[in-house]
């Protein structure tokens, strides 16, 4: 790996390049699906290659290549630096970095059982055993588990004098049990919908999930969805699951707090942020209770955004980015950073392969859990009334990243302190700020989950990135419920 | 310009090399066993721009050989980046290690063997000669229009080139090549903005500096927007709209979708779902059309009818779906229409070369008969909120107007829909003639803009 770095950099400073960095990933993938009893898909993949990342005459470059010969390496370092020369043509100033010292060293994430020595046999026999406790349960249509596993292997340099070896491994399992019934279909899923939970982990992930104990609940609740009422619509009092709330954070905090949106440069695709450089320091985004860090420091958790450094050789940082309800932060990138004034990236720069350059991605954005002990069993019994809903159906917010509707798999309704019945179609919508500003009550450390999200999508070309979401069930007041089926 | 711009790869993947390939893979897969490889090979360049300057602008280059074996009705596939001798070696025992592991699957077929397809050409050699400094100009010409209209500019123009392979062991051998070149841009003023996107197999066919007028002009146009009350609206949307939404519509035709109890359309193929003005086809072979004459695993892709004068014609079938599908319905005479994907997989196929027919009402035909209603650029994060009536959600953006006594007026703020993509294609009072249209939530399509009746608005937002 090393020798195929300095052949890049070389080149490329040879070439020109103020500033040169190289990352070499050599990444491995492994894929396994059930459905209906039967193996769905098995597959496993390699990919690796080398992307080039330049800055010449103040404008930036990138190219990639799996032309690993000499030739083929060098041939993309002279590209990445014809294509920063052809960007510098069109460019109203030039790119600054705030400094970084140049890290030299090795990092490996944990990983008690490295998930690529389990055996396929077993993890198929884990996957059916999930799916025969599902099809166990009489309406349940469709059966469908899946695990998926990652280690990425990269070498960072860049022409600082940064030299950065590190290796993650990732996995993610999960379920869903589909029910068709006449004119409607229903599903639950777990430990979370599309695609269950992922963390920085090995195979000690599926272990600690216990697949097989939650299928028959996770079933029949699919089925019973049927015979439950409709959501209501009205406005009135919402408690959150944790991995609800993990997306919640996920699109109405980590998306509006990226710098490179607030200044305009996803202005085209993602969109942009109501989080304009005035609000810093200047918002109260939510009540006293809300408390938001991104971290990406392993004491933070085994999270799909935790690593040692960024993929600009940034280290791993905790932000705070909202303070007792107060927004304190963004998360940035080296030359974001320096845009807006500050001496240092916050570290939160992630490519999702080796052919993609570095932009600005959450890494874990998570609410910090109440300081109060409470536990969901307190919290709904201290509601006179309202709705618990829980994991994820559908979501959706503006470009802007104001208005926002999710929905829900199953809803509980909440009467008396009590969870009366059960709840089909449940969703809800609301303005960022005003939603935050509602959260009254949130649970205790020991119900705190770092939820993965893993297809999370931005840039052009487009891509896809794991993201960490710490979170407890929190409760929400005047809240709009059942807007998903409203009529005009 | 300079010398330097022959940087610029090119592509390596001929039908010799990728027979060479197959020749390398065979040699380690053992006698009696059954062998598919797929080779992709592309190189795509993007230059992106905002705040009147690039950004960020990238190349890639890469290819992926991916390798399916097939023994006694068990497979698996395995993929690998790295062509040398080893590494291929390595990938097929990876593949044949992870079949052997499976249980025997009735329904699986054997491979099938060669193969007609209809020629499309779809490779320019104008779009792969295109150089970064090319593109930069290009992008300098965007931004001048900006500056020029005190706007700021957002976007991308890219250009692409890729090439594919399909060999098995039963003797079939496919091969495409295609170019892309495609702009997108947001112009935004100060508390607006406007939005166009195109592309095609040839550079020369697209007109970013003209798409960025378009854009500059609707964002000047929707200046200062006004709040709507959310409501049921008589929409016009544009083809970009239009298909964002419609895309997700389709994946429900996939017959395996319906094996499996989770399209709208189960219990319900056949019947007249959708309104009489509404007809639908799956065409890969549409001049507008782009993609490969084949699947994912060789079969040529047929046209097929989806919706026929509103009636759920037919649906596509992988070939192991078409036999599941006769099985299940007595009397049934299903067979692959080219619509699979790659084995193994759990999702069967899907129709990917949508083209919805049109009609004879331009977009300013329609705007000029609307006495009431709301024009539609674009949407944004649309997402299902109920598979079965196909209730979408998601937003409007960079660029909504109110539409009054049949001319174009005040920009308005972004609504939020709940809409079911079956009820609008049963409100649907006026097609234009359908274009080649992209947007950001689903396929390309070949559509027309639509004029929509009872377009359910549920909220707007604060822009």
């Amino acid at each position: 790996m090393q020798d195929l770095a300095l052949w890049a950099l070389d080149t490329a400073v040879q070439r020109g390049a103020s500033y040169a960095e190289v990352r070499v990933l050599d990444e491995r993938h492994r894929s396994l699906s059930t459905k209906n009893g039967k193996v769905g898909h098995v597959s496993d993949a390699d990919s690796l290659g080398i992307g080039i990342r330049v800055l010449v005459s103040g404008a930036w470059g990138f190219a990639a290549t799996d032309v690993l010969t000499r030739p083929g390496i060098e041939r993309a370092a002279a590209h990445a630096v014809a294509i920063a020369r052809a960007s510098a043509t069109v460019k109203t100033a030039d790119v600054v970095l705030v400094p970084e010292p140049a890290a030299q060293i090795r990092w490996s994430s944990p990983c008690e059982i490295d998930p690529f020595s389990v055996s396929i046999d077993q993890q198929i026999a884990e996957l059916l055993a999930v799916d025969r406790e599902l099809r166990a349960v009489q309406g349940v249509t469709l059966a469908e588990a899946d695990m998926e596993f990652r280690r990425m292997h990269q070498l960072f340099i860049n022409s600082e004098g940064a030299r950065i070896e590190q290796i993650r491994t990732t996995a993610g399992a999960g379920y869903v049990a589909t029910s068709f019934h006449e004119d409607e279909i229903q599903k639950r899923s777990y430990p979370n919908s599309f695609g269950g939970q992922h963390q920085l982990a090995g195979y000690e992930l599926v272990r600690d999930l216990r697949l097989v104990e939650h299928a028959r609940r996770v079933a029949e609740e699919a089925v019973a969805l049927h015979s439950a009422a409709q959501c209501p619509q009205f406005t009135g009092t919402l408690i959150l699951d944790s991995s609800q709330l993990g997306l919640q954070i996920h699109e109405s905090i980590g998306h509006p707090i990226e710098l490179d949106r607030v200044l305009g440069m996803e202005a085209n695709f993602a969109g942009m942020s109501f989080l304009t450089l005035d609000k810093l320091n200047n918002l109260r985004y939510g009540s006293p209770l809300v408390n938001v860090v991104a971290d990406a420091r392993l004491e933070h958790g085994p999270g799909l955004g935790t690593f040692a450094f960024d993929d600009e050789g940034v280290a791993a940082q905790r932000t705070d980015i909202i303070r007792n309800g107060e927004f304190v932060g963004y998360i940035s990138g080296r030359d974001t950073a320096a845009m807006i004034g500050q001496n240092r990236s916050n570290g939160c720069m992630r490519a999702e392969s080796w052919n993609r350059v570095p932009m600005i991605r959450m890494t874990n954005i998570s609410i910090l859990p109440g300081e109060r002990p409470l536990s969901p069993e307190e919290l709904i019994a201290g509601t006179d009334s309202g709705v618990y809903m829980e994991t994820n159906r559908s979501w959706s917010i503006d470009d802007k990243r104001y208005n926002f509707q999710f929905g829900c798999e199953v809803g509980w309704e909440i009467k008396n302190g009590r969870k009366v019945r059960m709840l089909k179609n449940p969703s809800y919508s609301g303005i960022t700020t005003e939603f935050w500003n509602s959260l009254d009550a949130i649970c205790s450390r020991e119900y705190w989950t770092l939820w993965g999200t893993p297809n999370c999508g931005k840039g052009q070309p487009q891509q896809t990135m794991g993201t960490g979401h710490g979170a407890s069930p929190a409760r929400f007041r005047n809240i709009k419920i059942g807007t998903a089926y409203q009529k005009s | 310009m300079q010398a330097e711009t022959r940087t610029t790869p090119r592509l390596n993947l001929t039908p010799e090399l990728a027979r060479q390939l197959f020749d390398q893979v065979c040699r380690h897969v053992p006698a009696g066993a059954g062998v598919e490889i797929m080779l992709n090979e592309g190189i795509s360049e993007l230059t992106r721009f905002a705040n009147n300057a690039i950004t960020q602008n990238v190349a890639e280059q890469q290819t992926s050989l991916s390798i399916r074996t097939v023994l006694d009705r068990r497979m698996a596939r395995s993929s690998t980046n790295r062509l040398d001798a080893e590494s291929i070696r390595a990938a097929v025992e990876r593949a044949l290690s992870l079949t052997r592991l499976q249980e025997p699957d009735p329904e699986a077929l054997p491979l099938p063997g060669p193969q007609r397809y209809p020629a499309v050409q779809r490779s320019f050699a104008s779009t792969a000669a295109v150089t970064p400094e090319e593109r930069a100009a290009v992008v300098g010409d965007m931004v001048r229009v900006a500056n020029q209209a005190k706007l700021t500019s957002a976007g991308t123009y890219s250009t692409s080139q890729s090439a594919s392979a399909l060999l098995n062991s039963a003797g079939l051998e496919a091969f495409y090549e295609d170019t892309s070149a495609e702009f997108s841009v947001t112009m935004l003023a100060g508390n607006s903005s406007g939005w166009a996107k195109g592309n095609h197999p040839d550079v020369h066919q697209i007109d970013p500096v003209g798409a960025t007028r378009r854009a500059a002009e609707k964002a000047r146009a929707s200046a200062d927007p006004m709040e709507l009350l959310p409501g049921a609206y008589t929409v016009i949307l544009e083809p970009a709209a239009a298909l964002d939404l419609l895309g997700f519509l389709f994946w429900d035709f996939s017959a395996l979708s319906v094996l499996d109890q989770r399209s709208c359309l189960t219990g319900r193929t056949g019947e007249k779902l959708f309104g009489d003005n509404i007809t639908v086809h799956d065409d890969a072979y549409h001049p507008l059309q782009t993609g490969a004459p084949f699947d994912g695993e060789g079969i040529p892709r047929q046209r097929v009818a989806l919706i026929d004068s509103g009636r759920a014609a037919n649906l596509v079938y992988a070939r192991t779906t078409a036999e599941r599908w006769n099985q299940e319905n007595a009397g049934a005479n299903a067979r692959a229409t080219g619509h699979g994907f790659p084995l193994p997989n759990e999702y069967g196929e899907a129709p990917m070369n949508i083209v919805i027919a049109g009609g004879e009402t331009s977009l300013e035909e329609m705007i000029a008969t609307t006495g009431r209603g709301i024009l539609v650029t674009r949407l944004w994060y649309i997402r299902e909120v109920d598979p079965f009536p196909k209730i979408l959600t998601g937003m409007t953006r960079d660029g909504t107007f109110l539409v009054e006594d049949g001319k174009i007026g005040r920009g308005l703020r972004n609504f939020r829909f709940n809409q079911s993509a079956i009820e609008l294609l049963n409100n649907v009072v006026a097609l234009s003639a359908p274009v080649r249209a992209s947007g950001e939530e689903s396929f390309d399509m070949v559509v027309p803009a639509m004029k929509v009746n009872n377009f359910n608005f549920t909220e707007v937002t604060r822009f």
